[in-house]
C-alpha cells in the first residue's frame, strides 16, 4: 500500500472493468491486488459451452431472469408464482430454474422439497409440478435440508452451466431464471451463457423502502451494463392491511416515492405493486400456490395483472424479432 | 508488544462477532447496526465493518453515505457516524464514485478487497468489532472467515424471520459454522411480528417461532425475537437522530437483551 496517494481510495476508480481488454493494463490497475489475475485472463475467452447451450436454447422461445440487487424482497417467490401463472395455459411448456446456488428455495415454494434429479441419455431431468411446468435447483442434488454449499464462485459458475446445458429441458415456451441477490458471479454467468441465446429481459424486484431501492439501481446498471433489457420492475410488500382494522400502513416505508418515483427517474415500466399478504408467506412454506389458496385476495389479482403483462411483453417481442427475421429473408 | 505487531490493525480489537443469514433480507444489516447501537449504549465502542460488497446498506442505515474513506501510514481510517466517535463503519459504500454504482465483481476480487477490509483498517480501541456479511455460504463468507480465523472470533450471531423458506436457508448457514469452525452465538428471530399502529393487533406476517424452533433442533443458544418496528425502520431511513431515537424503539428492549446476552459471554475473559 505504501505507493498509493496519500487521501486517496485506491480501488475502484477507472477500474476497466473484468471483462474489457484494458483489463489489467489500463493505468488504474497499477498497484491493484487483482491486476496479475485480470491481465492473465484477459477479455472473457469464449467458452465451447456457449455454442452447445445456444444449441439447447434454440428450442426455448422465451427467457425471463428475476433479479434484485437485494436479498429476501420476494424474488423466488415472485419466480414460482410467474411459473404458476404461466403454465394455466396448458398449452404452454413452462421452466423454472433456480440459480441461487447457496440458497435454494424454489423447491420448498413449489412444493418438492426432497425430490431427484435423474439422469438419462440426454441429460438431467427437471422435476415435473405439473405437466407442463418442471423446475431445476440446486436444492434436488443436495443430500438433506442442513447441505449448506459452500462453494466459491467458478464452482458456482460450472453448475450454472450444466443447469443450461445438461438438463434435459425439451421444447418450452418460457424459461424463468430464479437469481440469487447481488450482481457477482451467478449474475455474470448466466449472461454470458446466454449471451449467444436471445433473453427476453429482466424483472426486477423491489420493496418500497430506500434501503431496497439502494441494491435495485445498482442492480438496473448492472442491466445497463451487460445489455440485458428490462421488462419492469415489481414492487413486492408495499403496504399491509391489517386484518383487523382494515387501515392500510406501510410496514417498508417508501420514504423515497418508493419504485413508482425510481421508475419515472430512470424511465423504466413499473409493471405493479403487491401488497403484503401473510397468506402468500404461508403459502410458500406450504408448497403452494396462493393462487389457488386466496384467490379473491387483492396480492392475487395484483400478481396476475403483472404476469399478463409480462405475457404481452414476450409476445410483442416474438413477433418483433419474427418480423426482422422475415426481413432478413 | 509482539502480539500487537501481529494482530496489526486488529490489536486493539476486543471481540469480534459476524452477522451471518443463508437468506437475504432477513434484517443483517438492520441487525448489526441495532446490536452496534445497543452495545454502544452499554457504553462500548463499536467497529462496524461491512463486506456485502455488491449491496453495502449500512451507511445509509447510519446516514453516513457520500462520506470518503482516508488513507493514512497504517492503512484506511473508518468513518465515524457520531461525534463522540463511538461507533465507526468501514463500507464499499465509501469507495463506489456514485452510490448507484454497481460492483459487478467476480469472486477473486471481491476476497482480495476483503482481505484488505480486514488487514488494513485502523480501527484503533474497539469493545467489539460487528462484521456484516452478504447472504449465502459463498466468496464473501470463506474469505472473511479464513481472515478472520487467526483473530479468533467470538462467533458468529444467525438471523433468521420466522417462515420455514428463511429457516431452510440458515439451516444451511449453521452447517457452514460448523465446517468452518466458526462458533455460532446464537440464532436472532427477526421480523417476528407486527403491531398495527391503529388497532395494536399483532399480525405474524411472517409465521411465528420459527427461530426458536431451529435453535432447540440445532442445540445452540435462542438469543431472542425482535419485532418489526416501522417507525425504527423510518427513523433509520430519515437520518434521524437514531441514537436518540434508538432506546424509544419497540425492538430496543429485545436488542438491549441480545446484546446483554453477548456482553456475559465475554465478561470472564473481559474482567
Amino acid at each position: 500500500m505504501a505507493e498509493a496517494e496519500p487521501g486517496a481510495a485506491p480501488l475502484p476508480h477507472g477500474c476497466p472493468g473484468t471483462s474489457s481488454v484494458q483489463a489489467g493494463k489500463a493505468a488504474a490497475c497499477q498497484g491493484c491486488p487483482n491486476q496479475r489475475l485480470c491481465a492473465a485472463a484477459g477479455p472473457a475467452a469464449s467458452d465451447p459451452a456457449i455454442e452447445e447451450i445456444k444449441e439447447k436454447m434454440k428450442i426455448v422461445k422465451h427467457k425471463i431472469l428475476v433479479l434484485s440487487g437485494k436479498g429476501g424482497v420476494g424474488k423466488s417467490t415472485f419466480s414460482a408464482h410467474l411459473a404458476h401463472g404461466l403454465a394455466e395455459d396448458e398449452t404452454k411448456q413452462v421452466a423454472l430454474l433456480d440459480i441461487d446456488i447457496c440458497g435454494p428455495s424454489i423447491p420448498k415454494i413449489m412444493g418438492i422439497e426432497g425430490e431427484q434429479v435423474h439422469q438419462s441419455g440426454s441429460g438431467w431431468s427437471p422435476v415435473y409440478v405439473e405437466e407442463n411446468l418442471c423446475v431445476m435447483s440446486v436444492g434436488f442434488l443436495l443430500s438433506g435440508p442442513d447441505d449448506a454449499v459452500i462453494w466459491r464462485g467458478p464452482k458456482k459458475n460450472g453448475m450454472i452451466k450444466q443447469f443450461l446445458r445438461d438438463v434435459d429441458w425439451g421444447e418450452i415456451d418460457y424459461l424463468i431464471v430464479d437469481t440469487p441477490p447481488g450482481t457477482s458471479d451467478e449474475h455474470l454467468s448466466i449472461v454470458q451463457y446466454l449471451s449467444s441465446s436471445h433473453i427476453d429481459g429482466a424483472v426486477i424486484i423491489t420493496t418500497p423502502q430506500e434501503i431496497s431501492l439502494q441494491d435495485v439501481r445498482k442492480e438496473i446498471n448492472f442491466c445497463h451494463k451487460v445489455k440485458l433489457p428490462i421488462i419492469g420492475v415489481v414492487e413486492n410488500m408495499s403496504g399491509f392491511v391489517c386484518p383487523k382494522c382494515k387501515i392500510e400502513s406501510q410496514i417498508f416505508p417508501p420514504t423515497t416515492g418508493g419504485a413508482e418515483k425510481m421508475c419515472q427517474n430512470l424511465n423504466i415500466s413499473l409493471l405493479g405493486k403487491v401488497p403484503l399478504e401473510p397468506q402468500i408467506g404461508k403459502s410458500c412454506d406450504e408448497g403452494q400456490s396462493f393462487f389457488s389458496e386466496i384467490p379473491e385476495s387483492p396480492a392475487t389479482s395484483s400478481y396476475r395483472n403483472i404476469i399478463q403483462r409480462i405475457q404481452e411483453y414476450c409476445g410483442l417481442q416474438h413477433s418483433q424479432e419474427k418480423l426482422s427475421n422475415q426481413g432478413m429473408e | 508488544m509482539e502480539v500487537v505487531g501481529e494482530r496489526g490493525n486488529l490489536a486493539g480489537v476486543g471481540h469480534i462477532l459476524l452477522v451471518l443469514s443463508g437468506k437475504g433480507g432477513v434484517g443483517k444489516s438492520t441487525i448489526s447496526t441495532e446490536l452496534a447501537l445497543a452495545l454502544r449504549h452499554a457504553g462500548k465502542k463499536v467497529g462496524i465493518l461491512d463486506v456485502d460488497l455488491c449491496g453495502p446498506s449500512i451507511p445509509q442505515m447510519l446516514k453516513v453515505q457520500g462520506k470518503s474513506v482516508h488513507q493514512c501510514d497504517s492503512g484506511w481510517v473508518p468513518v465515524f457516524v457520531d461525534q463522540d466517535k463511538s461507533i465507526s463503519l468501514m463500507s464499499i459504500g465509501f469507495l463506489l464514485e456514485k452510490p448507484d454504482d454497481a460492483v459487478v465483481w467476480r469472486g477473486p476480487k471481491k476476497n482480495a478487497l476483503i482481505k484488505q477490509f480486514i488487514s488494513d483498517v485502523t480501527w484503533g480501541e474497539l469493545d467489539f468489532l460487528i462484521v456484516d456479511t452478504p447472504p449465502g455460504t459463498s466468496d464473501e463468507h470463506i474469505s472473511t472467515v479464513e481472515s478472520l480465523r487467526q483473530y479468533k472470533p467470538l462467533g458468529a450471531v444467525l438471523v433468521t424471520t420466522p417462515q420455514a423458506v428463511s429457516i431452510g436457508d440458515v439451516r444451511r448457514e449453521l452447517t457452514f459454522c460448523k465446517k468452518t469452525g466458526l462458533r455460532v452465538i446464537g440464532i436472532v428471530e427477526n421480523m417476528s411480528g407486527f403491531v398495527c399502529p391503529h388497532c395494536l393487533e399483532c399480525t405474524n406476517l411472517f409465521s411465528k417461532g420459527g427461530g426458536e424452533e431451529l435453535a432447540r433442533h440445532a442445540g445452540v443458544p435462542f438469543l431472542g425475537c425482535v419485532p418489526l418496528d416501522p417507525q425504527l425502520t423510518q427513523s433509520l431511513e430519515e437520518g434521524r437522530d437514531f441514537i436518540q431515537e434508538f432506546p424509544k424503539s419497540s425492538a430496543f428492549p429485545a436488542l438491549a437483551h441480545i446484546a446483554q446476552q453477548i456482553l456475559d459471554r465475554t465478561s470472564p475473559e473481559g474482567s
